[in-house]
């Protein structure tokens, strides 16, 4: 395939740097883009939101300019950095995003922090509209004690770690007890917990980062509870994840009977998708096996429960355990209520990781933001009170959803952004220079964009470095390391 | 300038396309046993370079005529040969649904969610509980919705019709 490859790209490349060269002036005459036909329109986010979004707009427009910003000098966002690394096919995404980066009206610049480096408003000057795509970086805390002892993390860390992120590339995780407990019993949990208890040699076939590999090939964790506040009925995974926990090489399932007493009642009454869910929990439990040999790893759901504490070591220092307040469910179905009955229960572990959630962040004063809600508070897309300003993704509708959900969302904003061009809300009648200030800007301010080539380079050098190690590619961790490997 | 880019968008896409489709994993697809004569043994990755290579044009092979409707209601008539999967069927004869097939035919979403019309669904062979397991996610899930990466054309579907559940939120608001 390497043969191949290299008798189709090189020629394709000469042929191409030819074909700009020649028509770049004539090009440009051809298009006669007069102002009202060429609008410009910015992106703040360079992950699944933004890249669907971009697509959509060029789809539906055939002169409209995108120009994705994107903090990171690498593109892609949670498709890099949230997706587990033995989910590879999820990443398939990546080709059309790919597609859409290198469309002849969109260009990628990484690098650039929307609110620091250019603010909101500077980019509502340069472009008729302004997108904001920019995700959930932050994460909803506990608001318990202990929270802040040694041996607590957030789920959002924790993944950030063995995904290469690279503000999470020092978390040094402590991998050195039995028991680890996870608050939360959505897919991120799942994530986390499928990772602890993986055999290493899965993983060593994914793209997970090197340190993480070796840390997770030391680590003495083998049992992961899974913990939520309500019942079997209500947990928020997906059963994909759940099949692949039931499944899992070298793990038996370490789950309560007692609490599935009364579901198998009410099993005929689900929606489908909540029935085989509950269907396959229940298989998990009647499987669970009396003589399973003590060297398997385990994993288990815990219900009704709710964090109350992290308890501390003796000396005070590092996660002994986490007490758990008992919750009863008030209501049924997906909007039943936990209620603490107050009474509590001790659980031992030396490792608590918090999937309670991922929140969005404010980006810039300019730019209104609902701090109850964690989101930008807006009408199918449309930012309220501020003309011009448009979101979309999990800063549009809160973190939840699978990609197909992103994508549809995104689809929607880019709709309503493309009707109020044609209906006069959105004004595109005025010239708009776009990246032509944007860029000098941040030079002058110190910042050196990346382009969608440049990331393609360090692309290269991490499938390079994969390869050498049977990975499919060994990230690059550190900013530095990028910036340097894309302006090479 | 315009077109020379255009070339280059439409040629790594199609190398893209060409790379993944020798991949070995979208080769376990549901096609692969059935594709029908001498093909058989290369597997259904092949197969798809060799009926990209055809895109366009009417071979005799291409005698089942399947019709696509979209989420805005807009119907696509096409003539397509029996044993390729209906996510090929949307992307060679490029058929305008947007967003279809996200992660390459490798069940891993529900973008290439389908709604067959009652005779043909209970026609088909049962639902592997993987496929299911991603439906259950799908937008507009109904008792006929299968995914297209994992339905093969057959000769028996001549004629049928397939739709893209529509997308009622934004049908009203663009009748606003």
């Amino acid at each position: 395939m390497n043969t191949s490859r290299m008798f189709v790209f090189k020629p394709m490349k000469s042929l191409l740097t030819k074909c700009t060269r020649a028509t770049v002036t004539s090009g440009l005459r051809r298009l006669a883009c007069t102002p009202s036909s060429c609008p410009r329109v910015c992106i703040v986010g360079g992950g699944p939101a933004g890249f669907y979004t971009a697509q959509h707009l060029l789809k539906a427009h055939p002169a409209i300019q995108v120009d994705i910003y994107e903090r990171l000098p690498i593109p892609f966002g949670l498709v890099r950095f949230g997706v587990a690394p033995d989910h590879p096919e999820v990443k398939n995404v990546i080709n059309t995003f790919t597609q859409t980066a290198q469309h002849e009206r969109c260009s990628f610049h990484g690098n650039v922090t929307v609110g620091k480096d250019v603010s909101v408003e500077e980019l509502q000057q340069a472009y008729h509209a302004v997108v904001l795509s920019y995700g959930a970086e932050g994460n909803r805390t506990l608001g318990v004690p202990g929270e802040n002892l040694s041996g607590v993390y957030s789920a959002k860390d924790f993944v950030g770690w063995y995904n290469g992120l690279p503000s999470n590339k020092g978390l040094n995780p402590d991998l050195s007890s039995e028991t680890a407990v996870i608050l939360g019993q959505g897919n991120v949990a799942l994530d986390v917990a499928r990772i602890l208890l993986s055999p290493l040699d899965v993983l060593t076939k994914t793209d997970i980062t090197q340190p993480s590999l070796q840390a997770l090939a030391a680590s003495r964790v083998r049992r992961v509870l899974i913990v939520g506040r309500r019942g079997p009925l209500q947990v928020a995974c997906t059963i994909k994840e759940l099949r692949e926990m039931v499944n899992l090489p070298g793990n038996r399932p370490d789950m309560l009977s007692a609490d599935f007493q009364g579901i198998a009642e009410v099993l005929k009454d689900l929606p489908r998708p909540r029935k085989r869910l509950t269907e396959l929990m229940m298989k998990a439990v009647q499987e669970r096996p009396a003589g399973a040999p003590l060297t398997s790893r385990q994993w288990g759901f815990r219900f009704l429960r709710s964090p109350v504490e992290v308890l501390p070591s003796p000396d005070l220092t590092q996660t002994a355990g986490i007490r758990l307040g008992i919750n009863r469910l008030e209501g049924s179905g997906e909007g039943a209520r936990a209620v603490p009955t107050g009474e509590t229960e001790d659980v031992e572990c030396g490792m608590v990781i918090s999937s309670i959630g991922y929140q969005s962040l404010p980006i810039d004063p300019a730019v209104p933001f609902d701090h109850h809600k964690a989101i930008i508070p807006n009408a199918m897309g449309r930012v309220q009170q501020a003309s011009g300003l448009y979101c979309s993704g999990w800063v549009k509708r809160g973190p939840t959803g699978v990609i197909a959900t992103t994508m549809n969302d995104s689809f929607d904003t880019a709709r309503v952004l493309i009707k109020d061009m044609e209906t006069g809300v959105l004004d595109v009648s005025t010239v708009k220079p776009g990246s032509h200030t944007v860029t000098p800007l941040l030079q002058k301010r110190g910042v050196n964009p990346v382009s969608f080539s440049d990331w393609e380079k360090i692309d290269a050098e991490e499938m390079k470095r994969g390869t050498a190690v049977g990975k499919p590619r060994e990230k690059l961790l550190d900013v530095t390391e990028m910036l340097k490997t894309a302006h090479s | 300038m315009a077109r020379c880019v255009h070339l280059q968008s439409l040629l790594s896409g199609l190398a893209s396309r060409v790379l993944f489709s020798l991949s070995p994993r979208v080769q376990s697809g549901p096609c692969l046993l059935r594709v029908p004569g001498g093909l058989q043994s290369r597997g259904f990755g092949l197969y798809h370079v060799l009926s990209s290579t055809s895109e366009g044009s009417s071979l005799p092979e291409d005698n089942v005529t399947l019709h696509f409707v979209n989420q805005d209601g807009v119907r696509t008539t096409t003539s397509v040969t029996e044993g390729v999967s209906l996510l090929n069927v949307v992307i060679n004869k490029k058929i305008d649904i947007s967003g279809f097939g996200a992660c390459d035919g490798t069940l891993a979403c529900s973008t290439c969610h389908l709604i067959f019309e009652e005779n043909i669904f209970e026609k088909m062979d049962s639902l592997a509980d993987e496929e299911v397991d991603m439906l259950d996610l799908a937008y507009g899930l109904t008792k006929t919705s299968r995914l297209g990466c994992q339905v093969c054309v057959r000769k028996w579907m001549d004629g049928m019709t397939v739709r893209v559940p529509r997308d009622e939120k934004m049908a009203s608001t663009r009748t606003q």
